[in-house]
């Protein structure tokens, strides 16, 4: 017979690392969602999966069930996420002539006739990947939170625990560092 | 709206219109729980280990004081008698019976 999930849970708490198994199964997909989008390489995913479900079962005793567990473990998987970032923070400023070359093409479309350029592309996909990887860990996290996944300020104050203020001034210089960084790449197109 | 505002919406349209796999590793879960058992395991060794610790330092200070005690004591007692010869220590052994029968037997009365 299926237990539901606040049975497991319950067990869970009580150290019962069997109980835990149905769970990781269940929410492991939308950890590796998001992991995947701070980390590129696989191993790392993993690692930063296998530490999310490591934090959450040492931290499930002061899980009390006011909010769903998925919040909680949202919380939990963001915190990491920002906690890896910080911890492989790269300094490397890119220019155009660093970029592969259907990302050129990209840019240069885009320049040409912005229409002609389709974000579907996969030398988009790899550009903005590029231009993420460039930003500090705040900047990445709240455009990632906020524009890409399209979280609400609110949702990003309780899954990252900063106050509304400050993810909205993170936000704003965010746009900022993320155009000035835009304006470096295609600027050193015309050098 | 500028020319470079523009590429950053397009840019973030490419992040969201490409969203990442949530496909899971063949066994993940597996390897997760083996990871939470080892770290079980070594809980428990750890526990032994500071439970060890902290039993350490009782054990050395009632160590110190039995010494301490046991030299206190054998200075108030004064000095050893002198050592016995082997001579004297076998006599003792042989005669060792009749000292126990003579205590024994009450002293007669004259």
């Amino acid at each position: 017979m299926d237990r539901s999930e606040a049975e497991l849970i319950a067990a869970a708490q009580k150290g019962d690392a069997a109980s835990f198994e149905p769970l990781i199964r269940k929410y492991s997909p939308r950890l590796f969602a998001t992991a995947r989008r701070y980390a590129r390489r696989e191993s790392e995913v993993e690692d930063i999966v296998q530490d999310i479900w490591l934090k959450a079962f040492h931290k499930l005793p002061g899980y009390r069930g006011d909010a769903p567990f998925e919040h909680w473990l949202m919380r939990l998987a963001v915190r990491t996420c920002y906690d890896y970032l910080r911890g492989h923070q790269r300094n490397r400023e890119a220019t155009f002539t660093d970029l592969a070359e259907p990302e050129q093409d990209w840019l240069e479309r885009h320049a040409v006739e912005p229409d002609a350029a389709h974000e579907r592309a996969e030398a988009a996909r790899q550009l903005v990947q590029r231009v993420l990887e460039e930003l500090p860990p705040p900047a990445r996290l709240v455009i990632t939170l906020l524009e890409i996944e399209e979280r609400s300020v609110k949702e990003i104050s309780q899954l990252t625990g900063w106050s509304v203020p400050l993810v909205k001034v993170r936000a704003f210089r965010a746009r900022a560092q993320m155009r000035k960084i835009l304006k470096r790449l295609v600027r050193s197109q015309y050098l | 709206m500028n020319r470079l505002e523009t590429l950053r919406q397009k840019l973030i349209a490419a992040a969201r219109a490409n969203a990442p796999s949530d496909a899971v590793p063949w066994a993940f879960e597996q390897r997760v729980l083996a990871r939470l058992r080892a770290a079980e395991r070594l809980d428990a060794a750890a526990v032994w280990a500071r439970a060890l610790w902290r039993t350490a330092a009782p054990c050395v200070a009632l160590s110190l004081a039995l010494v301490v005690w046991r030299l206190a004591g054998d200075s108030a007692r004064g000095p050893e008698p002198e050592p016995q010869t082997l001579a004297q220590q076998f006599e003792q052994t042989l005669l060792a019976a009749v000292h126990e029968q003579t205590a024994e037997e009450p002293a007669e009365v004259w």
